[in-house]
This record gives C-alpha cells, sequence and structure tokens, in this order.
C-alpha cells in the first residue's frame, strides 16, 4: 500500500531555548498526519542542515524567538542549497518584525508565521504548499 | 538504477535517506533497488538496543556513537517511535539525544516511525539496515520504540541485543517472565544511581543462575552492566566505555564459535516471511480495499451475517488458486 507521508523537522536554531511553541506545532502537526522530527533547542544550522538531510525531510520549520533569525534563517537555507538539497522547503516562525520579511523571503524561506498566526492556519498551509517528492 | 546503488555505496546520505523513505512509503521502485543492495550486505555489525519508554535508550545510543566513534567506526543509527494510531502521524523525538553528533559525516542518523508494526519496530528497519551495511557503516545500532513485555522483533535484526532496564519497575516476578528479558545478550541497569539498583541486579542474577545452560549460546552468559547517571559525565563515559567493549566483546564471541549464521539465519527467514507478506498479502488486501469488499465484509461482520474464518477462506480461494 503505497502511501507518501509528509515528514516535517522541527527545529530551533541558536541560543534561544524557549520551545514550547516549537513543541505544540511538532504536536499539532502529528495530529495532522505528519511524521515530525524535532530536534530539540540550540541548534547550529550546520546540525539542522545535515539532520534534514539524513531524515529526508519535506519542510523544515524553524522557530526563532530571539532576534536572530536574520541570520539563522538563511544560513539554513543557504547550507541546503549547497548540499544539494534545495528541494527541501524552509519555513519560519517566531517573533519577525515586518521588516525583515523580504530579507528572509529573498533567502529562500517559503513562508513566516509569527505571533496571531493560527494553528489551523499554519496546518493548512503546509497541506497546501507542500506536495510529498515525486 | 545503478547509479543509486552506486551512490549507496560511495555512502551519500541524501540518496540512502530517500531509499529508506520510498521503502517505508511501500514504493514498489525501491524495493527494485534492494535486490540489487541485498547481495552486497553482511559487514556490519548490528546491535539492537530495547527497554521502556524513558529508561534511556537515545542517551545510551549517544553514549555509544561517540564511544565507537572514539575507535574511529563509522556508524548508523535507526531510532524507531510509535505512529500515532488515530491520525498517522508521529514525533520522532531520539534524535533530540544525538544532535551532537550531526556535524559527524562518520554518524548517519535516521528516524522512523512504526507505521502499525507491532514488535517495536518499524517494517522498514530490515531494509535501513542493510542500507546502511552498503553505505559501510562499521556499526549499525537500531533502538527500538519503548518496548513493555513483548515486543522481541529486535532479536530478528541484531547480533548483540542490548536491554535497558531501570530500577524500581515491578517486583521479582516480573524477572521470570517470559519475553523480553530473554533477548538480552547484555542487560543496562541505567540510572544506576537510583535506589533500587542492587535489588534489580540481585533478581537478574537469580533470574539468569535459574536458566538452563541451552540459553547462553556457547556459554555467553549476558553480562549485568550498571550505568551511571548520565549528568555525571566522567562515570558515564566509563560505563558506556565498558558497554562498547562488552559489544564488542560479544560480537568477537560470535565470530569466534561461529554463532553469527544462526543470528543470521532468523533474520533471512523473517524476511523472506516479510517479502512474501508485501507480495501477497498487500495486493490482495489493496484489491480488497479499491473494489469496496472490505468494507462490505466488516459490515457483514457487525451484523454477524457470517464470521470471519468463512470470508478468509472465501478471499483465499478467490486469489489463491494455485493452492497445494
Amino acid at each position: 500500500m503505497a502511501e507518501k507521508k509528509i515528514r516535517v523537522m522541527v527545529a530551533k536554531p541558536g541560543l534561544d531555548g524557549h520551545d514550547r511553541g516549537a513543541r505544540v506545532l511538532a504536536r499539532c502537526f502529528r495530529d495532522a498526519g505528519f511524521e515530525v522530527i524535532y530536534t530539540g533547542c540550540h541548534q547550529t544550522p550546520e546540525q539542522i542542515a545535515s539532520a534534514a538531510i539524513q531524515e529526508d525531510v519535506d519542510v523544515v520549520g524553524l522557530s526563532c524567538l530571539s532576534g536572530a533569525h536574520r541570520y539563522l534563517f538563511p544560513a539554513v537555507a543557504k547550507l541546503l542549497k549547497e548540499q544539494g538539497a534545495g528541494d527541501i522547503t524552509v519555513v519560519g516562525g517566531g517573533i519577525i518584525p515586518e521588516q525583515d520579511f523580504k530579507l528572509l523571503y529573498d533567502a529562500g524561506l517559503k513562508a513566516l508565521f509569527v505571533p496571531g498566526a493560527t494553528l489551523d492556519s499554519i496546518v493548512a498551509w503546509f497541506k497546501t504548499n507542500v506536495k510529498p517528492r515525486d | 538504477m545503478m547509479e543509486k546503488v552506486r551512490k549507496i555505496k560511495s555512502g551519500d546520505v541524501r540518496t540512502a535517506s530517500r531509499l529508506i523513505r520510498n521503502l517505508e512509503d511501500g514504493m514498489d521502485e525501491a524495493r527494485a533497488t534492494m535486490k540489487h543492495l541485498f547481495p552486497l550486505t553482511g559487514h556490519s555489525h548490528v546491535i539492537g538496543i530495547t527497554g521502556s519508554p524513558g529508561a534511556g535508550k537515545s542517551t545510551l545510543v549517544d553514549g555509544l556513537v561517540e564511544s565507537f566513534r572514539k575507535k574511529e567506526k563509522t556508524v548508523g543509527v535507526l531510532a524507531v517511535d510509535p505512529t500515532s494510531p488515530f491520525t498517522g502521524g508521529a514525533i520522532l523525538g531520539d534524535r533530540i539525544r544525538m544532535q551532537r553528533h550531526a556535524e559527524d559525516p562518520g554518524v548517519f542518523v535516521r528516524s522512523l516511525a512504526t507505521r502499525g508494526a507491532l514488535g517495536g519496530l518499524a517494517k522498514a528497519v530490515g531494509d535501513a539496515i542493510h542500507i546502511m551495511d552498503v553505505m559501510g557503516k562499521d556499526i549499525v545500532i537500531v533502538e527500538t520504540v519503548g518496548t513493555g513485555q513483548q515486543e522481541v522483533e529486535i532479536i530478528n535484526h541484531s547480533h548483540t541485543v542490548i536491554v535497558v532496564l531501570i530500577p524500581g519497575m515491578g517486583d521479582e516476578i516480573q524477572a521470570i517472565k517470559a519475553g523480553i528479558l530473554e533477548i538480552a545478550d547484555l542487560f543496562v541497569i541505567n540510572k544506576a544511581d537510583r535506589e533500587g539498583s542492587s535489588k534489580l541486579r540481585r533478581e537478574l542474577m537469580a533470574m539468569l543462575d535459574m536458566a538452563p545452560a541451552s540459553a547462553f549460546p556457547a556459554g555467553w552468559r549476558p553480562p549485568i552492566l550498571k550505568c551511571e547517571n548520565a549528568f555525571e559525565p566522567v562515570g558515564f563515559v566509563k560505563s558506556l566505555e565498558e558497554m562498547s567493549q562488552t559489544i564488542e566483546d560479544h560480537y568477537q564471541h560470535l565470530v569466534k564459535h561461529d554463532l553469527l549464521g544462526s543470528r543470521m539465519h532468523r533474520k533471512a527467514a523473517v524476511e523472506l516471511n516479510e517479502a512474501i507478506r508485501c507480495a501477497v498479502l498487500e495486493p490482495v488486501l489493496d484489491a480488497l480495499v479499491a473494489n469496496g469488499d472490505l468494507e462490505r465484509m466488516v459490515g457483514q461482520l457487525l451484523k454477524k451475517e457470517t464470521d470471519p474464518y468463512t470470508l478468509a477462506e472465501e478471499i483465499a480461494q478467490r486469489y489463491l488458486k494455485a493452492r497445494p
């Protein structure tokens, strides 16, 4: 019975240790029927990119509440591209001011979820935009 | 296809992980690739780690990886976590304990969800072990889901089985029950600084003392190791070094007494069994689901119009034409 499951990695780059939101999302993705790999806090972009490739995920969801998203999110996207895994979708969430959106989208992020985004809307975005690989 | 085989032989993580995924998803083309990989397998030492949820399996795996890396061995890890029976989703969290190895090219960690498989493993585990084997990993560590008493499937896939126990999980009657305690080549009493670890050790000793000699192949009586608190780095690292040495001793024991063959006989039989299930049972179930027969039959059962035994016989007659 062939069934292509969506695999998602939820990762927290950098020194930010506030992972309640990331854990809630992980649970929520589980309930949406995805397989969710959670890396825990304090990850370097290198660790996240490498883990995403080892786990063959469709999406990497980055969570950062410390303000370091401007550096950390593009770094993950860049490393994935360099390692031949540019097809892995990268999205981000956290406290991200609107003026940073352009920089992050230009760096290759496909969506940003900021305070106020509902769990339903995030899952809906994943279901619409993340297609399991060919 | 041969390109894929070549890439996996050269250790390419992306290709290997994708192939594992295609196998998990049950894609025919992935099985075709396995036909080419199977003859290349048989080099890795496969270590199974099992024990109850929260016993510390992932932390021990992380420590073992470090200890094997110090000896310059390459390591593959397959970490299994449960799939929700309701949504089909899963949280694969074993990796959290192992992330410090994420950047080490000598370590490949892959998480798998059970997807309904019983026995504490995922259906694709056997094939994933083969893939890591062909990639050239010296050691492949398989971590089961948190197990209870009966999930003994790991023995069919490993050369060395480690059963991780923690103090305070029950009285001495637990130690004479059948099941998981019988499959250990090595016991680890984890969190040994907690109260009750000496009592647990005594109970395991008594259990082993009562076992018939035939339970110890060529005289290998499972050692019982204690592992110190992982937050006390010095003691923990020492415990892990003792553990990895015992694991290697066990492998040498298997080699010396020509016992690898009998372990692998079991694995081969299980793999054949699984392949038959894929090739014979799944197409039948797929067909029954597709034409709506399965749902109709469940309805008949609920109304007691017939029974599962009669229905199964009918299906067998319909689909298995060349019955002996």
